[in-house]
């Protein structure tokens, strides 16, 4: 009993698995994380998770990459090496656009896919942290921490109360590891 | 949002009984997880011989210089930047399908955007080619590029098309293909925790460590809308880009301010013709019959008569211009095009773009597989015959008359040309067999809201107005969206 450190909640459908997040909730259960093949929508504001910031990084990324545009630009064209092309102005602002515009979408999405793996700690080569190797395909699972929510069965019995076609007490955190 | 349900009237987007969640994966990776059939082996074997071609006659390009090509000094330009902007074009659908439409909340795209975008990558990977073998001396391709060198670091021109070229196409790629791998992820997860062995190692490395928890999700849905936001003007300008190449010349037939919205259309055009061409034969090979279905050709089609009559009316548009301009130089270019001696080009180009896919709006057509993928091939000839006629009738009779010529492609041309379509096929081919050719999570997530099965199911239980529900049977058996046998089962 005491070893079991997860206990899993798996669920066939994605609104029973909002009922037994519901369910969870009313008895105060704590509720480590969730583990679905597809995105939930509405899940956020039910386990209270906040709005991603993700958007602001994107844009000072995009900021940035315009400003690299213009001022490599000026610096090439107007500063350092200034050239007569047919008597126009060396700062000839109309023909910078596009390349400030594509250097802010490069510098945007890259910027903001960058922070998303850091954040998720998403990387080439890094050991899955799975806990049961269905939430993938085609279970939604529900992680409940073993050790902080003591009374077991009655987690249990909530748990397939609410719908779960499976409740499995797991011993490892992870099982990708094996 | 598994709990809402969409309006009965709309044409499911998912067809077939008992799909479950389990099963979608099933299906949808049964080509990755077994070995490849006969059609494949063909297929990839043909595939590959192209691409041998296609290096046999680049290396040739390289060795002998670019005057193996039949260029000559009045046309400088032919098949390779013809090859380029049609594989350009071409490369337009995926972004255009995984952007917009997500925009637009069209989730009829969730089942075919994994393949456009791929398609899409590989286009590019094509067209990239013809820059770098075009330039003569490809080795110095790193002269376009604003780097420090020894000639008192002479920067590259900015005012320049060309160079605003190099900075579109790159960035289109690289963000095209970002965009693709990140919406690739929760997919070579589920094909990690299904494998075993060694395949599990590599799609382990693969899936960047996806687990598929809360925050992962959120944040994911939240760079794709983003990404589809920045990737909506990128798409649009990088065909504006191409289109200024030509533009913001001097040269009668090129310089035409209607050029980028012209481009953006006809490469929209090509670019759905060459994803109708390549899904019809995928969904029958790979049985994703219940995926694609015929709402998503019939879609597709709709799109290729809207942007094939944008493309006509930009060409009835360029004439009257012509005409209307009172430039004699402009006026014969276009004479020159229409009745000179490429005229049989440009009604190649008027009858495959402007006149055939007219035959859409008859919904007997729109909805048949056989005359769409024929008509999708014929798009993407007469595409080719565009730009074609864009490069070559504008080059070939310039200001003097002693220096006007034909244009004739010697064997590297054509090798060249028919060895990128092998790259082409050899790429799609070996991303069918090891990634998943459907978007796995996005169709489940149409699956309790957009299925035919989920839609009965709402008819079954009588929750839905009793004449909506009719109206949906009926449109299910008069459009032949779904197998008579889901239709048959309904009537019981």
């Amino acid at each position: 009993m005491s070893n079991i450190k997860y206990i899993l909640g798996h669920f066939e459908d994605p609104d029973d698995l909002m009922h037994g997040i519901d369910k969870l909730q009313e008895n105060n259960v704590d509720i480590y994380d969730v583990y679905t093949p597809m995105p939930i929508h509405g899940i956020e504001d039910k386990l209270g998770i906040k709005r991603s910031r993700l958007g602001k990084v994107a844009f000072g990324f995009g900021m940035t990459g315009t400003i690299t545009a213009i001022s490599m630009i000026t610096y090439m064209l107007v500063i350092d090496w200034p050239m007569n092309i047919g008597g126009k102005p060396h700062f000839a602002f109309p023909d910078f656009i596009p390349i400030m515009f594509e250097l802010t979408v490069l510098f945007a999405a890259f910027g903001m896919v960058g922070t998303y793996f850091f954040a998720n700690h998403l990387a080439p080569g890094r050991a899955p942290r799975v806990m049961d190797l269905r939430a993938t395909n085609d279970r939604f699972v529900i992680a409940i921490d073993a050790k902080t929510n003591t009374a077991h069965d009655q987690i249990d019995n909530i748990l397939k109360e609410a719908g779960a076609v499976e409740v499995k007490h797991n011993e490892r955190k992870y099982v990708s590891y094996e | 949002m598994s709990s809402h349900h969409e309006s009965i009237l709309r044409e499911p987007l998912v067809t077939g009984e008992n799909i479950t969640y389990s099963r979608v994966t099933e299906e949808i990776l049964v080509p990755v997880e077994n070995k490849p059939n006969k059609a494949w082996w063909i297929g990839f074997i043909v595939s590959v011989l192209g691409a041998g071609l296609w290096v046999f006659a680049v290396s040739w390009t390289f060795w002998f210089g670019i005057g193996e090509w039949g260029l000559n000094k009045t046309v400088g330009w032919a098949w390779d930047i013809t090859g380029f902007v049609w594989w350009v074009g071409i490369g337009h659908a995926g972004t255009l399908i995984s952007a917009v439409l997500l925009l637009f909340r069209q989730n009829w795209r969730n089942s075919i955007n994994r393949s456009a975008e791929a398609m899409t990558i590989f286009a590019v990977i094509c067209a990239a080619t013809y820059i770098i073998s075009h330039m003569g001396r490809p080795w110095l391709f790193t002269w376009a590029l604003p780097l420090p060198n020894q000639f008192g670091s002479l920067w590259v021109n900015f005012n320049s098309p060309l160079v605003w070229d190099v900075f579109a196409i790159s960035t289109y790629f690289s963000v095209s293909l970002v965009f693709w791998y990140t919406g690739l992820l929760p997919d070579i997860a589920t094909i990690r925790d299904r494998a075993k062995g060694t395949r599990r190692r590599v799609y382990s490395i693969l899936s960047f460590g996806w687990n598929g928890s809360v925050k992962t999700w959120q944040r994911f849905e939240l760079v794709s809308l983003i990404l589809a936001g920045v990737s909506t003007p990128l798409v649009l300008s990088v065909h504006t880009i191409v289109s200024m190449d030509f533009a913001t010349s001097v040269i009668p037939g090129w310089h035409t301010t209607i050029f980028p919205p012209y481009f953006v259309a006809g490469a929209i055009f090509s670019g759905f013709a060459m994803v109708q061409t390549l899904l019809l034969v995928t969904r029958k090979v790979m049985n994703f019959e219940n995926y694609i279905t015929m709402f998503h050709i019939e879609s597709m089609n709709k799109i290729i008569i809207v942007t094939g009559s944008i493309v006509g009316v930009a060409y009835l548009t360029e004439l009257f211009i012509a005409w209307y301009s009172g430039v004699e130089y402009e006026q014969y270019a276009f004479l020159n095009r229409v009745s000179g001696p490429y005229a049989w080009a440009y009604w190649i180009m008027m009858t495959c773009n402007v006149i055939s896919p007219q035959l859409f709006w008859f919904k007997k057509i729109r909805t048949s597989i056989a005359i769409s993928w024929i008509l999708s091939i014929v798009v993407n000839i007469g595409m080719w015959f565009e730009r074609f006629v864009i490069i070559v009738t504008s080059l070939h009779r310039d200001y003097l008359t002693s220096s006007w010529v034909m244009f004739y492609p010697t064997w590297v041309d054509v090798a060249i040309f028919i060895g990128s379509i092998g790259v082409f096929f050899t790429l799609f081919l070996l991303f069918l067999r090891f990634l998943p050719a459907i978007a796995m999570a996005e169709v489940k997530l149409l699956l309790k809201s957009s299925s035919d099965q989920a839609k009965q199911k709402l008819i079954r239980e009588k929750a839905v107005d009793q004449v909506h529900a009719e109206y949906y049977l009926e449109s299910l058996e008069k459009y032949d969206s779904v197998s008579p046998k889901v239709a048959e089962f309904q009537k019981v």
